[in-house]
């Protein structure tokens, strides 16, 4: 069997790295639209834009280090299944270490997303990181939502015959059963964490690669490459020198 | 495409910023548990319910056999019969139809006394009614329901004597059974969609017979969780609950939604906050709301430590 001919252009002839064909297949494209479109710089970068200077961009920080604590808190309380906090002292109190930084979580995250809103970050190619952080905010809620209705206990139980009658009314209820403790706990301790986790990771990267939206009102606001065309379509425009 | 901005710059150091923030929100965590800790009201067996509200629980038996509670005139996705909410001509809980078959006759009663070993008038009693004819049940129990209303603080014993045939003995039955805690493992807690009933995951017969009484709605009521009362986020105790949930809570609470869109309450809600999310999920793209923050400027406030050493420009920015 013979071996493909070597590519004389592509990294394996040692060339040096010049504007080639466009790549192809999937590895490639796949290399091209991820890897390729952010340094190291870009990803952990040690300076930021002078105006990254204000208390509202720690709820951004808080509101990760928040979803850290729940998501520990929650895997302990897991691992020890769904009774244990019912019976156990230190269950209990990991109980309220989960519930107090769920509270939190949802405090700082609120507090970030009106401090973006106030920023109209979505101006210069961000309206997909603003449309992740929203994303994010929403299956949050449904995640937190279902740990209310798997704790087995009268607010479970009220809660659900409650929430029953809305998310029947949605005819997602046929399919989405809130009086059903082991599906709504299947979904809360795999696939909303899940969700909730790949849709930050994905958020954090779109922040790193379009950086932390300029002011308005800047004077020589210079948030090139996206920023002059993208703000046509988003009218949050910045003033090019 | 990276987006890259070629004005002033400062250190930052973001990785010591965040586990600053880790820290500081752990420690917070951990005050907030050892100070507050969590609710926990163990969960209303349906011997609590039968042992401390047995004329509920006789009412409430009599109605599955009647046809007349909540469960069963709920409509999709527990019965094919009932009015089921729409928006408008969507119609979304019937098409979604009835997944999730629940019989609360049958499967509330009849069936977990069928299953468990009675003494002769109850016995005797599942005979008359296995015999009967629908309409024969009906009448009997409606009748019974009807009588139950009237009586004396609805206590089945102050009841006017009447035709009410096996639903008396079926009834005391079942309160006998639920007594005991032979009902809280029988087959209503069986799961509704699956014929085997050894595991317990599925919780939708217990709650549905449970919230068809009004022990659980008064339990919840003293303890401020009713729907009426923002319920929806509230938990038991002075717990912050799920305030995220307010503005979901907060449309139950005012017209037309308590008055003449009450019936399509649910449907007309869900469907408000689909469209709400949605807005905010879009909201870059929508003319007219992506301009509130240049028309109110907070940013401003955000920004006027750069403001204040470079200026704002007076071009629109």
């Amino acid at each position: 069997m013979s071996s493909p001919p070597l590519d004389a252009t592509g990294p394996q002839a040692g060339a040096p790295d010049v504007a080639g064909p466009p790549p192809s297949g999937w590895t490639a494209r796949l290399r091209a639209r991820t890897l390729d479109t952010m340094s190291a710089e870009d990803l952990l970068p040690d300076r930021q834009p002078a105006y990254v200077a204000s208390w509202i961009y720690v709820f951004g920080v808080a509101t990760l280090a928040a979803l850290l604590v729940v998501l520990v808190t929650g895997l302990v309380l897991a691992a020890a299944g769904p009774d244990w906090w019912h019976v156990s002292g230190v269950g209990h109190f990991v109980n309220s270490l989960h519930l107090w930084s769920v509270e939190i979580f949802f405090f700082v995250m609120v507090v970030h997303l009106w401090g973006k809103f106030w920023m109209a970050a979505w101006r210069g190619h961000r309206a997909l990181t603003w449309m992740t952080g929203v994303l994010s905010f929403l299956v949050s809620i449904g995640a937190a939502f279902t740990g209310y209705l798997i704790q087995t206990n009268l607010d479970s139980q009220w809660i659900s015959s409650e929430a029953k009658d809305g998310i029947n009314a949605s005819g997602a209820g046929a399919f989405w059963n809130v009086l059903d403790v082991g599906q709504m706990m299947l979904w809360h301790v795999t696939l909303f964490p899940l969700g909730v986790g790949l849709i930050a990771v994905l958020h954090v990267l779109l922040v790193r690669r379009h950086g932390v939206v300029p002011p308005l009102e800047a004077p020589a606001a210079l948030d090139v490459d996206a920023g002059a065309r993208l703000d046509a379509d988003t009218e949050g425009r910045v003033s090019l020198p | 495409m990276t987006t890259t901005w070629r004005g002033p710059t400062r250190p930052y150091d973001l990785v010591k910023e965040f586990v600053a923030a880790l820290g500081i929100v752990a420690l917070l965590t951990v005050v907030l548990a050892a100070v507050f800790s969590s609710p926990d009201e163990h969960a209303v067996t349906l011997q609590d319910w039968a042992r401390a509200d047995p004329h509920d629980f006789v009412a409430t038996a009599a109605g599955e056999l009647a046809g007349t509670t909540t469960s069963a005139g709920y409509g999709p996705p527990y019965t094919a019969e009932g009015e089921s909410q729409s928006i408008g001509f969507l119609h979304l809980e019937q098409w979604a139809g009835t997944r999730i078959p629940v019989r609360p006759a049958d499967d509330f009663v009849i069936g977990p006394l069928t299953a468990t070993p009675h003494d002769t008038p109850v016995t005797a009693a599942l005979a008359a009614w296995n015999g009967a004819t629908a309409d024969g049940r009906t009448a009997w129990a409606s009748a019974y329901v009807d009588a139950l209303a009237k009586a004396k603080d609805g206590d089945p014993a102050a009841v006017a004597p009447g035709d009410y045939g096996p639903v008396p003995a079926l009834s005391a039955g079942l309160l006998a059974l639920a007594s005991g805690g032979g009902l809280d493992a029988a087959a209503v807690g069986a799961p509704a969609t699956t014929p085997s009933g050894f595991y317990g995951t599925d919780s939708t017969r217990s709650i549905l017979f449970l919230a068809d009484g009004a022990y659980l709605d008064d339990l919840a009521g003293a303890r401020h969780l009713h729907g009426d009362q923002w319920g929806m986020m509230n938990e038991t105790g002075n717990y912050p609950g799920q305030p995220w949930l307010w503005l979901y809570s907060f449309w139950y609470q005012v017209p037309p939604f308590t008055g003449a869109w009450e019936a399509n309450a649910d449907a007309i809600i869900w469907g408000l906050m689909m469209v709400l999310s949605a807005a905010l999920l879009f909201l870059p793209f929508i003319p007219g709301l992506r301009s509130i923050p240049r028309r109110i400027p907070v940013h401003r406030l955000i920004w006027r430590s750069y403001y204040r050493r470079y200026g704002r420009s007076t071009s629109r920015g």
